[in-house]
């Protein structure tokens, strides 16, 4: 591999395997996510694309019986080798889930910091830019900049979720996973997301789980397509969704099964 | 287990089905109204660009209709880019078959200036080309969209030869300027039809494959 693909490569997966137990839920998946694009999985329920996502930040083998094989190589070293501490991986790709999750017992501020507060960061003067600048990231600070103190299971469904998205940004991480994360919002607020997606991966790797097909035409650079535990194709956004390569490809996003 | 969008599809294939048959009859009346001397002939051709025009419309709501409610993605997708262009090319041939009616209808207030033999011949190839080119899109017929592609150089090439003909014709005699520019421009307007002819089986081709082959594009 020429140092050029390492440059453009933010991660990449090589014959990814997942267990749940005895049963094989990917089937070795070998993937390339470039660096500051986003990356849009599709895919039937059950095709094993979430199962991919949780993998790629070392969420899934804390599923009772999960394990992964493989490798996971993220800016080139493998996120699987024995001495990776997960925790350390989690803070380097962070996550946002279906539904927001704000802490519920924090303010907005705290949300945000928590991840700097739970590595030991006390000093304001440190917390407060990043605050600012994480809400500001997420598109939610002019909404918020007045009651950062209000718990933030406050906020509506749309603004927590740009919360999570503020809460994973602020330790910096230069890959964000989302798993659906506008299944559970109005339009409008998908719409909000889906805006502030397109500036975030100017400067974050974007790789996102979405069941809606019209959202992975609309805002991803690069689209895979998995079923039953393997990916099938993946290539450049425009392509998969004009010309697929492969029929089972042009099947599923034309509705023809899933 | 058929989707909304294959009913939907389906109709708006009826529709340009319907649209391509006034387009070829209007062609053909127009032709021959010229080529028998049957001036009458050139009422139906006016006729039948109202439809057209009507069918044009139609169907372009349609194509709208359909990407508003059913987002097609690929072939689908592809299907309706092809048909809105494909819309609007028969839209034009319906034109120009009102044009050769216009110069038609001029060149008969005289006598005639020749026996037509070049511009029957050119006038059949294109109404083969429409043909050919609507029922590959009908059938998916990738073979046959290419064979169209073909023909249209035969039509050129009967174009070019039309053309030196009665510019021979005009520099011998000034009398037969006016008719013999009335059928150069009626083998203008034929050359058109074929044009856009090759335009419908370039967008079969892109519907049926994804390949975009215009302008020698791969």
């Amino acid at each position: 591999m020429g140092v050029e693909m390492l440059n453009s490569v933010e991660l990449e997966t090589l014959g990814l395997q997942a267990y749940f137990g005895q049963v094989r839920a990917l089937h070795g998946v070998s993937l390339q996510v470039p660096r500051h694009e986003l990356t849009a999985l599709i895919g039937p329920s059950g095709c094993g694309k979430s199962t991919f996502i949780r993998c790629l930040n070392r969420l899934h083998e804390e599923s009772p019986g999960a394990r992964a094989e493989g490798k996971v190589l993220l800016e080139g070293r493998d996120i699987y080798a024995p001495t990776v501490d997960p925790v350390l991986i989690r803070r380097r790709i962070g996550m946002v889930f279906q539904r927001p999750n704000p802490f519920p017992a924090m303010t907005i501020y705290e949300n945000v910091a928590s991840g700097l507060i739970l590595a030991g960061v006390r000093d304001r003067r440190v917390l407060d830019p990043v605050v600012e600048r994480s809400l500001k990231q997420a598109a939610l600070w002019d909404e918020v900049k007045d009651q950062l103190k209000k718990p933030g299971t406050r906020l509506s469904g749309g603004q927590q979720q740009r919360l999570c998205i503020a809460r994973a940004l602020a330790v910096d991480p230069p890959v964000l996973l989302m798993d659906e994360p506008t299944s559970a919002l109005d339009p409008i607020s998908t719409a909000r997301i889906e805006e502030l997606l397109v500036d975030l991966k100017k400067a974050v790797t974007v790789v996102m789980v979405t069941h809606n097909m019209q959202q992975a035409a609309r805002v991803s650079d690069r689209t895979a397509f998995f079923l039953l535990g393997e990916m099938v194709e993946s290539g450049r956004t425009d392509a998969i969704f004009t010309n697929p390569a492969d029929s089972r490809t042009e099947q599923y996003i034309t509705g023809r099964f899933g | 287990m058929e989707r909304q969008i294959d009913v939907e599809i389906r109709e708006l294939k009826d529709l340009i089905l319907a649209m391509g048959c006034c387009v070829e009859k209007s062609i053909e009346e127009a032709t021959q109204a010229l080529i028998l001397r049957e001036p009458d002939r050139f009422k139906k051709v006016y006729e039948l660009e109202k439809t057209i025009n009507e069918h044009h419309i139609l169907v372009d709501e349609a194509c709208v209709r359909i990407l508003a409610r059913q987002s097609p993605l690929a072939a689908d997708l592809r299907w309706i880019v092809a048909t809105i262009k494909i819309n609007t090319d028969l839209e034009r041939m319906g034109d120009q078959a009102v044009n050769i009616s216009h110069n038609g209808e001029r060149y008969l207030t005289e006598p005639a200036l020749k026996p037509l033999i070049d511009l029957p011949r050119m006038a059949s190839e294109v109404r083969q080309m429409v043909r050919s080119c609507l029922d590959a899109f009908v059938r998916k017929d990738l073979a046959l969209a290419e064979q169209v592609l073909q023909q249209d150089d035969v039509v050129d090439q009967l174009k070019n030869e039309i053309l030196d003909e009665l510019k021979a014709f005009m520099a011998r005699d000034p009398q037969s300027i006016s008719r013999a520019l009335n059928l150069i421009l009626i083998a203008r307007n034929l050359e058109r039809l074929g044009d856009h002819a090759t335009n419908i089986a370039e967008d079969v081709i892109y519907a049926l494959t994804g390949k975009d082959i215009r302008h020698g594009h791969s």
